[in-house]
């Protein structure tokens, strides 16, 4: 393939001459790193200019297509982008759910007014994203939603609320659900539609976590008026397109969580446990139970990664996906929590600090990503959902 | 690495499938039971195997073989796997004539393996003892020099179809204790060599195994496969193969006891509708065929890091067998318990699986052992 070899040596040459140097080694995957926006903070120069670089080339979303901002790359044209970038250990120059779920269901889905006004300001980072799903009576059973959206002229105004919304007060712009006919059987009634956060009625609400810090707001709608041409997809055929979003969410859950990322990834969990069980001369760890609960979860690992790349081999080969992306989030949620509870295990009592003397950053930080690592197979819909879609959708078990 | 099979590999898998489901039923495994045959398996069906190509199908061109990969031979080995077909693979294809093709001398290689790849003659290995448990190398078989020769003398456990087998590669001591993987040596000898005897162990599967004793077997100097003390790690590399191709056996049966299993929950009636809607069975199936996808994705990279000589092969058949052992006991052991009374009859097949399952979980080391051998490979 002479072509995608031209077109790595292109990229090392453009890497090697523009990229910031210091943000080689940053830490970055898809819930941590650059989520832009109207209200994004600058800490670190560097990163808004590589933001800025890649925007340019579209390197923010290497596989859309040219016109809406992205990079127009095929897909072994991105794998290649991600191998360089990884080789530097560059982060993404941007992260967030325009780019992992609205953007995927706009390309599928949007008309193409709407993909002209939302896909480029996505790809510049200009526009944040939240997900306007859940509800306080909705949570596994989505489709019982009761946020009610009435129509107005050429608008719909809304009324209702939603809770978990991520990152809602940070976000620009919400992707909802809404019940616009409220007659009809739960799944048929309800519209999928897009706003701006800072019409007027929206009122957001952060919800302290266990962990002390938290993502998630309840938000707050009354009588927001957001216009028809808002609507993605048809009217009371929204259910359709947030199901198509709930596989992009899933996915990127998986990703996020999966591959063992986060505490002990560079010197492997055995490392982290270098510094509180004793270890015999000749290298093995003493504890049996111990060493085989790391040696359990390392090979968890290494199963699910080989699992995705198999997911990606037959993709690739044109077999379609060879397990449900359903898999992908159950496991990989669960095996982030086994991660977490092993390495809580292995500190032992130093796990235990909420903060101050005694404790180091390390620990700190273990015992808040431990404690939120909790919500993962509950949030993007639990496990138990999850079993439930791989039991009818790949098993064909009966209702 | 690719994880996907090529186009030759699939159509490999759909003749392989035909092929089970006209010549190899379960009900075949059964009557070999029921009547206590002594080969415990069927020549002719071997014979037709040998001439689809699959026996020496990893065997060199020059020798009757088909010269291709464990990837291929993965293949065909789960489409067996399927219906629990006994033809002697692991004996003679993955054991014997791999220690064979690895460290075999020309002159060694051109007696057996053109026999081998006709299905005339059958090969195996004889590493296991009495108190080797999981670790090939705690031999205490001994191989005592006496001038050029070596004599024999020893006892080996479940030898896998010994009692048909034409000749048995030994590994025997030559030097060092009973765990080292120094002093280590692998020998050829012909099953009517003057001191062996072989008996016929049954176990829950009754596939067929042996007892082979070596009671001052006095074999040559070209009896020695690779190097004379070096047997060790040719034994580990040989096992390690042989590990990978039997996960392969693995995934077809714990693939058709869980197809079998979800067909019962979805025909089989209690309380008025069919018990896999009910979220408590419903559940317990998404989790097992989760296992399932992981350990095939476990065992394609093992076969393939086979093929490609892969550094950490050690390690990726470690991880390929401890999770084919624990998906294929959690398999075969839900089927049971979801077939409910039934599933305890003999009448049924799911009994059949489970033993298997059993046997070969046991065979080259259950998931616990390979999980000690991971965290040993990792310097912890």
């Amino acid at each position: 393939m002479p072509d995608l070899e031209r077109f790595r040596a292109d990229l090392r040459d453009w890497l090697d001459s523009h990229a910031p140097k210091a943000l080689m080694g940053a830490p970055g995957n898809e819930l941590e790193g650059v989520w832009g926006g109207r209200k994004a903070t600058w800490s670190d120069p560097d990163r808004k200019h590589w933001l800025e670089l890649c925007a340019e080339r579209g390197f923010t979303a290497p596989e859309w297509p040219r016109a809406y901002g992205g990079g127009g790359l095929s897909r072994d044209e991105a794998r290649v982008l991600r191998q360089e970038l990884a080789q530097r250990k560059l982060p993404p120059p941007l992260i967030g759910f325009g780019l992992t779920m609205i953007g995927p269901v706009l390309l599928q889905f949007g008309t193409e007014e709407q993909k002209q006004e939302h896909l480029p300001k996505v790809c510049r980072g200009e526009i944040r994203w939240c997900q306007g799903y859940s509800e306080p009576g909705a949570g596994s059973d989505l489709a019982g939603l009761q946020c009610r959206a009435v129509l107005d002229g050429d608008h719909y105004v809304i009324n209702g609320q939603k809770i978990w919304t991520s990152y809602a007060d940070q976000s620009d712009w919400m992707f909802c659900l809404v019940r616009t006919d409220p007659s009809a059987k739960k799944q048929a009634g309800i519209t999928f539609l897009l706003f701006d956060m800072e019409t007027p009625g929206v009122s957001v609400k952060p919800i302290p976590l266990i962990s002390g810090s938290s993502p998630f707001c309840e938000t707050f709608l009354t009588d927001v008026r957001v216009p028809t041409r808002n609507v993605v997809g048809q009217v009371n055929g929204g259910w359709t397109v947030a199901k198509a979003l709930l596989a992009h969410e899933r996915t990127m859950i998986a990703d996020a969580f999966g591959g063992g990322a986060g505490i002990g990834k560079g010197r492997g969990i055995a490392g982290w446990a270098h510094d509180y069980v004793e270890f015999e001369p000749d290298g093995r760890l003493g504890d049996a139970s111990l060493r085989h609960r790391i040696a359990q979860t390392e090979m968890d690992t290494r199963a699910f990664v080989l699992t995705t790349q198999r997911a990606r081999d037959a993709a690739k080969a044109g077999h379609g996906p060879g397990a449900a992306s359903s898999l992908f989030k159950i496991y990989g949620t669960e095996l982030n929590q086994r991660r977490m509870e092993l390495l809580v295990a292995i500190a032992g009592p130093q796990a235990l600090g909420w903060e101050g003397a005694g404790f180091d950053e390390r620990e700190l930080d273990l015992t808040r990503q431990w404690l939120r690592s909790r919500g993962n197979t509950i949030e993007g819909g639990t496990s138990e959902i999850q079993l439930n879609i791989i039991a009818k959708h790949v098993l064909g078990l009966p209702d | 690495m690719q994880l996907v099979l090529t186009e030759e590999q699939e159509l490999l898998a759909k003749t392989a499938s035909d092929f089970v489901r006209e010549h190899s039923p379960l009900a075949r495994v059964r009557a070999l039971r029921d009547r206590r045959d002594e080969v415990g398996f069927s020549r002719a069906l071997w014979k037709q195997m040998a001439e689809l190509g699959w026996v020496g199908i990893r065997l060199p061109e020059a020798y009757g073989g088909a010269g291709m990969g464990m990837a291929d031979l993965a293949v065909v080995l789960e489409q067996l796997g399927r219906r629990l077909a006994p033809e002697p693979f692991l004996s003679t294809v993955l054991l014997g004539s791999e220690a064979l093709r690895l460290a075999g001398s020309e002159a060694q290689q051109r007696a057996w393996l053109p026999g081998v790849a006709a299905g005339e003659r059958l090969l195996t290995l004889a590493w296991q003892e009495a108190r080797s448990r999981f670790d090939p190398c705690r031999i205490e078989t001994w191989a005592e020099p006496d001038g050029s020769e070596f004599v024999l003398t020893g006892e080996k456990i479940q030898v896998p179809d010994a009692p048909v087998a034409d000749a048995i590669v030994v590994a025997a001591r030559t030097g060092g204790s009973a765990r080292d993987e120094t002093g280590i040596t692998l020998f050829l000898v012909p099953r009517d060599a003057a001191g062996v005897s072989i008996t016929r162990q049954t176990r829950i599967d009754h596939r067929n195994a042996g007892l082979v004793r070596l009671d001052g077997v006095r074999v040559g100097a070209d009896a020695v496969l690779g190097d004379p003390g070096d047997g060790g790690r040719l034994l580990q590399r040989v096992v390690d193969h042989a590990t990978a191709g039997l996960c392969a056996e693995m995934l077809g049966a714990m693939s058709q006891v869980f197809d079998d299993t979800l067909e019962y929950l979805k025909t089989r009636l209690q309380f008025g509708v069919p018990i896999g809607s009910f979220q408590g069975l419903k559940h317990r199936a998404a989790r097992l065929f989760m296992e399932l996808e992981l350990a095939r994705s476990a065992t394609m990279a093992a076969v393939r890091a086979v093929d490609e000589e892969a550094p950490d092969l050690a390690r990726l058949v470690s991880l390929a067998k401890a999770r084919c052992s624990d998906a294929f006991v959690l398999a075969a052991n839900e089927a049971v318990q979801m077939f409910g009374g039934v599933g305890m009859t003999d009448e049924y097949d799911v009994g059949f699986y489970m033993k298997r399952a059993r046997v070969a979980e046991m065979c080259f080391g259950d998931a616990a052992w390979h999980r000690e051998r991971w965290a040993r490979l990792g310097g912890y």
